[in-house]
């Protein structure tokens, strides 16, 4: 007998009953009103750099770094008309990533109640690698891409895409369970908040 | 059928040698340097998670769904690993299984052998290492290296883990950056003991590595049935760097860890952060389904021990753990005896639970496990999902199969305990032994038959003067 043959045979074949039954006495939202504020706050208390611009002020704010930064495709051109930007298509090899300044993207959500960004990869966020290697990433949020909670932000995220949810930059607790931030991971994270 | 057997060790390696845990306890309890690191970690966590779970008004429903969903898993364990195969295969990944610990190393080993590279890249995982993976690796003429800083530190000062989410947390900072300067070539000479100066270092070292590296292995914090999903919950980017730049990747994962629905992700996203660092979300989560950018993906399903404990009525609620360690951080014992003396990749109340549990009672360490506890039920109050901690304890103690001798003895007391007369020559008889056994101030291990039970509790020492001589003679 196969393993799994036998791992399922110990299980049993019973018919599934009782998820509907669960219980979801929980919140939806854990604070009403403007999810933008808490957003800004929540994501500067992980230490992430967080601004709210208007948007008109974009291609100013984004070009305002020193260096060059990967772009993926997708991103509008109008925000990086003043950035040194580097095109991932073709994509870049990891060296080049690791020699860029960083990466500017957009984002698919944005909790508020976390101040968490979510990026699903899709046009204007890039591949996985892009926002992982370069040590600097600065991220547009547009306020409609802010939900409340952790609820909201599940359902309106697909499974179908790989995601990531960044909640301020790289850190670690694993010595003496304190947080220091900056290990692995964008040592820099920079959250851009516009009006959508 | 070779590799298939339910006997202990088989299952999950006891670390070699480990005494039962009043053994390893004493030993690590003497460690002031050991107490000192434990119970500064463990006190500012402590308070940490009270205010993360404080902040959520509706955290003890919270709870209750996140016990819901893991126990109707846990019933329909066949359907939703079924249905998880199904997905991930869909996806473009591939489904193995394994009954145990040997299984599983062989067919990760086999994975990478098939790649033909001789490194892998690890994302910290205690599927893996309760199965053994790393020394199994080796012996097959791979390494893997670990990436996660406390794991990382670990690994370099040739230790073992003590705490599931922070497994160097016996170490301190002066310690942390000791063993660097030992081990980490080209770590900078002025390298002080500064966490941030620490954690840099870290980078530095396995920058190359990340960037160059084929296969990574991992485990998963969740997968969801119903999309094929897994899940890593880091805060490193390390567990980042292993998902997303190797072209192989291998995620190993304990057969309770499924999850039906995408949906029920936001229960646990909620859950395990504020348990486990004690904060609103960890810095990453990383989500995918299936192959994913080009990727190979394997997925390893191990059962080593999970479907026997699963029959178990009232042990099953260890299967619901999510490895957030709040348990351990809240126990006295812990916090005095430290991890090493639970003698397994999962140490604390959690622990004292799971590993007996997995690895079916036998050895020495795990009938001592149960009662490396003061039942004073901190844990599970602490509990992410619930978990009975005390009530497993107090079960497995029963299970544990009482001896001749203690029969006897109890009898013995019975007949003692019913007469004035033989109480007091008893208490006088206990005041003159006590002064021979207890030359340490405790009554340790005792000879033959009394043994079973001394090996595993410590007896304070008879008073030398009865209550009732010392209420005559005022």
């Amino acid at each position: 007998m196969s393993a799994r043959e036998e791992i399922l045979r110990r299980l049993g074949d019973a018919p599934v009953t009782g998820y509907d039954a669960i219980p979801r006495h929980y919140l939806r939202r854990h604070h009403d009103g403007d999810v933008v504020d808490l957003f800004a706050e929540r994501a500067a208390d992980y230490r992430a750099q967080v601004r709210r611009i208007a948007r008109a002020e974009l291609p100013a704010v984004l070009g305002e770094p020193d260096g060059r930064f990967a772009v993926p495709a997708g991103l509008p051109d109008a925000w990086t008309a003043e950035v040194d930007a580097v095109r991932d298509d073709p994509p870049l090899s990891v060296a080049d990533l690791d020699a860029l300044d960083g990466v500017i993207t957009g984002c698919a959500v944005a909790i508020a109640e976390t101040g968490t960004v979510v990026l699903d990869h899709g046009p204007g966020q890039g591949r996985r690698a892009l926002t992982l290697v370069p040590d600097f990433h600065l991220v547009v949020v547009e306020t409609g891409q802010i939900v409340a909670d952790v609820p909201e932000a599940i359902e309106r995220l697909s499974p179908d895409r790989p995601l990531t949810f960044v909640s301020g930059p790289s850190a670690t607790s694993d010595i003496e369970l304190s947080r220091v931030e900056g290990v692995h991971g964008p040592r820099r994270l920079s959250i851009l908040i516009v009006d959508a | 059928m070779p590799g298939h057997h339910d006997t202990a060790g088989a299952a999950m390696p006891t670390y070699v040698g480990m005494p039962a845990f009043p053994d390893a306890a004493r030993a690590a309890v003497r460690d002031t340097q050991l107490r000192r690191n434990l119970a500064h970690a463990t006190t500012t966590i402590r308070a940490k998670r009270v205010t993360a779970v404080g902040e959520l008004a509706d955290w003890a429903e919270l709870r209750e769904t996140g016990k819901q969903i893991k126990d109707h898993t846990i019933e329909h364990l066949g359907h939703y690993l079924r249905l998880l195969e199904e997905q991930v295969t869909a996806r473009g990944g591939t489904v193995h299984w394994a009954r145990d610990a040997a299984e599983a190393n062989q067919v990760v080993t086999d994975l990478i052998k098939a790649t033909g590279e001789t490194e892998v890249v690890k994302v910290k995982s205690m599927a893996t290492q309760e199965i053994g993976l790393n020394e199994a690796l080796d012996a097959a003429g791979i390494h893997a290296y670990e990436t996660d800083l406390a794991e990382l530190i670990v690994q370099l000062g040739g230790d073992r883990p003590s705490h599931i989410l922070v497994p160097a947390i016996h170490r301190n900072r002066a310690e942390i950056r000791e063993i660097f300067r030992r081990e980490m070539p080209g770590v900078p000479d002025d390298l002080t003991d500064d966490p941030a100066r620490l954690a840099a270092a870290a980078r530095e070292h396995l920058r190359e590595r990340f960037l160059a590296a084929k296969v990574a292995v991992s485990g998963a914090n969740f997968a969801v049935a119903e999309t094929g999903s897994l899940v890593v919950v880091e805060s490193e980017g390390n567990g980042r760097m292993c998902l997303t730049l190797p072209e192989t990747l291998i995620s190993v994962m304990g057969i309770e860890k499924v999850l039906p629905t995408w949906r029920d992700l936001e229960v646990f996203l909620q859950l395990l952060p504020r348990s486990s660092t004690a904060e609103r979300m960890n810095p990453y989560t990383s989500v995918w389904s299936g192959a994913t950018e080009g990727q190979t993906f394997h997925l390893v399903l191990v059962d080593n021990g999970r479907t026997a404990t699963r029959d178990d009525e009232v042990g099953r609620q260890a299967l619901r753990c999510i490895r957030c360690s709040a348990c351990l951080n809240v126990c006295p014992v812990y916090q005095r005896a430290g991890g090493h003396a639970y003698g397994s990749p999962y140490p604390g109340p959690i622990g004292a639970i799971l590993s007996p549990q997995l690895r079916g009672a036998g050895s020495p360490v795990d009938d001592s496990l149960p009662y490396a506890s003061t039942l004073c039920g901190a844990c599970f109050e602490a509990c992410p999902v619930a978990i009975d901690i005390p009530e497993v304890l107090v079960h497995l103690r029963s299970r544990a199969v009482h001896g001749r001798t203690e029969r006897a003895a109890m009898r013995f007391a019975a007949w003692t305990l019913r007469s004035p007369t033989r109480l007091a020559f008893g208490q006088r008889l206990a005041g003159t032994a006590g002064r021979v056994l207890g030359r340490r101030g405790f009554i340790g291990r005792l000879p033959g038959p009394m043994a079973r039970w001394t090996d595993t509790r410590d007896a304070p020492v008879p008073a030398t003067e009865t209550f009732r001589d010392w209420w005559n003679r005022r």
